[in-house]
């Protein structure tokens, strides 16, 4: 499978050898010293967990972060001083393809193949039927049979995937040219949003790439994917290396444990009977989207209830959709007795009403506008409750923004500050000052400890627990495992756009969720899964 | 231990106090300085109090322009169409008025009504259907000036009912004509709704971040066609306010209000409140760009001169809107 140019009496260097990568953020250590390497024509896997150090390392190769002193790079044998300048990887003979494909949507896939070439400074007359052939040939050599005039939004998810890839492959085969070394081009997650079909087209262009000599490093949290494609794999725990595999020879329990980092209690999966919790507050049925397949969920009364899996599951849609802030399919709500509301009928306005709260995960662009005053964000959805005798009582908006800044420890407390003027976890404590203020029937959670410093976090934590202890339900998505082991009393694991394990009580820590993250995935495949038949 | 930070924040505090202070009445003592300026060049035919009031009456309609401009920026959208407005209102009052001998009240209010329906029609293509509202209502004034020139044969209609020019410059009030009251009612009106009202938080919410609106109940799409609604109405209202000083129906020069008022939106963001739009500021910033316009002409610098200061003024504030506030965003991304 592994296709080399090179003689195999001389062997040829590694086209990327790393040694003792290491980067530290603060105080905290991202990668402890990673060391791995890549072989001509070959196919390598990059495995972890959220945080495992695979983003990090992907960065520091692409230059955007600096590695610690003392690491080594080589690539193709040469040694490259570190770190390296953003760019500089494309003098290397080195391309990514990001999850965001980076490609522009309004422009052709001619423009779009050829952006760099086209774009480049010192260029003369731009002859358009000669680009229009080497798109043309480049599209053929790898068998992609798209026309060069279409535009991007007119291609399928897996089209602009494929020619994302072949992208990046051109960019590396032009530094190739140049140099006459095999280039690499890493995928950075590519494949969570495609579906089964396009899944197996963007393997045979990788297969197609490396038959060509240079080698790809496939970073995925699938292992079936990593197990169908790659020759070898790698895997990050918590920054270091935790071991490297043939992917021929590996089971799939092997790379679980090793990205897990203990064995599997592979015993049949603890499907829980849930403790009757005090009596049902919410619950949402048959709520479904593009991404969610139909979901029933029933939350008690003072329970915090967790929503996890990995990217592209679904659970990070749940919280937008049962406050009528996306689009549904389908799925009704009820809260407490009240009756079954059809959520395509919800509003954001009709959910407030509710009593429902919802905490987006992106901070500046959906929760909170950083140029306006911490005061006007707090109390943002209870203006009408300060507007007495046809006056807005900025006064008293103020004094009660200065106790609701001391209750939530907000520093420094002063209402009338722009919230940009507040560090990221202190805005964080503001917004959910506003929604816990309005003593909610239920809060809905995004990822609420984003960017948060670990102080602040437990202060969040310690307010969630006391508001839950006086009778609010949460439903708290997130992908970090610490923080959901930390605080609820329910975790349920998504795949595929479904619920396929719940985590209860005394089940539920770091460890078991991530472990369940993992192995549900080949559990959901045996179902049928949202996006096609399973391979 | 504890109090050393508290002191040196207290202190730095009001340092930044005073910087704060100093940037709200810069724009106010930069128009005392040209008032100054020009002062000392022409003690007699400047610094005369009917110079003045001539001065506040006569740019009342700006004002008024500018007023209408904010309301739509605050809401995070541009109203180019607010100069065509003024000029199809004050020529609805004079073709109804005057060549079709409607009553004036009813002239003023179909006046105000057209202003409002070119506030929908902008509404419609930015809110609907997504269209950019710079380039909608680019449109929507040079569809406007045609209609204009159709409705009025391109001519002046001179003879608008003598009432609607006595209740806008007849009578005066300290020496300065009722139009400016217009103007100086209608700001705080404005600063009403801006600052005591859910409503104004509302606007600027919906302005500086759309998505923060929406899921905190807010319903956007109501708030910015509101803003335009008002926006056209107020440049109607310009309109009548401008028929009232000339007495007569202009099909052309409603246009030149444009820039200034735009001058003045952004320059009054940068006053009494910096870095929002403000109906204070806005009627500042009219005052001292008429100031520096009527003392150059009185100096005898010819016409081009005022087109370039209005265009300087405008890049200048915005220039200034950015230095100042680098570290902030501003309303128009």
């Amino acid at each position: 499978m592994t296709t080399h140019e090179t003689p195999a009496a001389q062997p040829a260097p590694p086209v990327l050898r790393l040694d003792g990568i290491a980067k530290t953020f603060g105080g905290a250590r991202a990668l402890k010293g990673v060391s791995f390497e890549v072989a001509p024509g070959e196919v390598h896997g990059l495995l972890g967990k959220n945080g495992s150090g695979k983003s990090t390392l992907v960065k520091i190769l692409a230059g955007f972060h600096a590695p610690d002193p003392g690491g080594v790079m080589e690539f193709n044998g040469e040694p490259v001083s570190l770190p390296l300048r953003p760019g500089d990887f494309r003098r290397l003979g080195m391309s990514f393809v990001h999850q965001n494909l980076g490609l522009i949507p309004s422009l052709t896939v001619l423009e779009n193949l050829r952006l760099s070439d086209l774009t480049a400074i010192g260029r003369g007359v731009i002859n358009w039927s000669a680009e229009w052939r080497a798109a043309r040939d480049a599209l053929a050599r790898f068998d992609v049979p798209l026309d060069p005039e279409e535009r991007i939004d007119r291609l399928s998810a897996v089209d602009r995937a494929l020619l994302a890839i072949v992208r990046a492959f051109e960019e590396v085969r032009v530094a190739r040219e140049a140099t006459g070394r095999p280039g690499l081009v890493l995928l950075d997650e590519p494949t969570p949003f495609l579906p089964r079909e396009g899944v197996e087209k963007l393997f045979t262009l990788v297969r197609s790439i490396a038959a060509h000599g240079s080698s790809v490093v496939f970073i995925s949290h699938d292992i079936d994917e990593v197990m169908t494609i790659t020759d070898r794999a790698t895997v990050l725990r918590d920054g270091d290396v935790a071991g490297s595999l043939v992917t021929r020879e590996a089971t799939h329990e092997q790379m679980v444990e090793m990205i897990v980092g203990r064995k599997l209690a592979r015993a049949a999966p603890v499907r829980a009977v849930h403790a009757a919790h005090a009596r049902p507050r919410v619950r949402l049925d048959g709520v479904a989207s593009r991404t969610l397949r139909p979901t029933s969920l029933t939350v008690g009364e003072g329970e915090i209830v967790g929503l996890t899996g990995l990217i592209g599951s679904g659970y990070e849609e749940l919280p937008y959709l049962a406050f009528g802030a996306r689009r549904v399919t389908g799925g009704t709500l009820a809260l407490d007795d009240g009756p079954a509301t059809a959520l395509a009928d919800l509003t954001p306005r009709r959910a407030i009403d509710l009593d429902l709260a919802l905490l987006p995960g992106d901070r500046q662009g959906a929760s909170g506008v950083d140029s306006l005053p911490i005061v006007d964000n707090m109390f943002l959805p209870d203006l009408g409750r300060f507007f007495t005798g046809g006056l807005l009582r900025n006064g008293r908006m103020k004094r009660e923004a200065r106790q609701l800044g001391e209750a939530f420890e907000v520093r420094p407390n002063d209402p009338l500050l722009k919230l940009s003027a507040l560090s990221g976890g202190n805005a964080q404590k503001v917004l959910i000052a506003r929604w816990m203020n309005r003593r909610p029937r239920l809060l809905l959670l995004d990822e609420p400890t984003q960017g948060v410093d670990v102080g602040t976090r437990q202060h969040i934590f310690a307010a969630l627990r006391q508001a839950a202890a006086g009778g609010m339900s949460v439903i708290c998505a997130s992908s970090d495992a610490e923080q959901l082991a930390d605080i609820c009393d329910r975790v349920l694991i998504f795949a595929r756009g479904a619920v396929c394990e719940e985590l209860v009580g005394e089940q539920i820590s770091k460890e078991s969720i991530a472990e369940a993250c993992y192995a549900s995935l080949d559990r959901a495949a045996a179902s049928s899964p949202v996006n096609g038949t399973p391979s | 231990m504890t109090d050393t930070p508290v002191t040196t924040a207290s202190a730095a505090g009001s340092g930044a106090n005073l910087t704060r202070l100093f940037e709200r009445v810069a724009l106010i003592l930069v128009w005392l300085l040209l008032i100054g300026g020009f002062g000392a060049a022409m003690p007699t035919s400047f610094l005369n109090w009917g110079n003045f009031a001539i001065l506040f009456a006569s740019y009342a309609p700006a004002a008024l322009l500018a007023l209408a401009i904010i309301v739509p920026l605050t809401a995070g959208d541009y109203d180019l169409s607010v100069g065509a407005t003024l000029t199809l209102s004050s020529c609805v009052i004079g073709v109804l008025n005057v060549w079709q001998g409607l009553p004036i009240g009813l002239a003023i209010a179909l006046a105000l009504c057209a202003g409002a329906a070119v506030g929908l029609v902008n509404a419609f293509f930015i809110i609907y259907v997504r269209i950019p509202s710079l380039v909608v209502t680019l449109g929507t004034t040079s569809l406007i000036t045609g209609l204009v020139q159709w409705m009025t044969n391109s001519s002046t209609i001179g003879g608008i009912d003598n009432s609607l020019v006595m209740a806008v410059v007849g009578g005066r009030f300290l020496g300065v004509p009722y139009a400016f009251y217009y103007a100086i009612a209608a700001a705080i009106l404005m600063s009403y709704v801006f600052d005591f009202t859910p409503l104004g938080r509302r606007l600027l919410f919906v302005g500086r971040g759309r998505e923060v609106a929406r899921l905190n109940g807010i319903a956007v799409d109501r708030v910015r066609l509101g803003a335009l609604v008002t926006s056209g109405v107020l440049a109607a209202a310009a309109g009548v306010l401008y028929a009232g000083v000339l007495g007569s129906a202009d099909p052309y020069s409603g246009l030149n209000f444009l820039l200034p008022a735009f001058a003045a939106a952004f320059l009054g963001a940068t006053t009494i409140l910096p870095g929002r739009f403000n109906p204070w500021g806005a009627i500042v910033a009219v005052y001292f760009l008429a100031t520096g316009i009527t003392g150059l002409t009185m100096l005898g610098i010819p016409l081009w001169v005022t087109n370039v200061f209005n265009g300087g003024a405008l890049i200048l504030a915005v220039t200034i809107s950015q230095l100042t506030r680098g570290r902030e965003a501003s309303d128009i991304g």
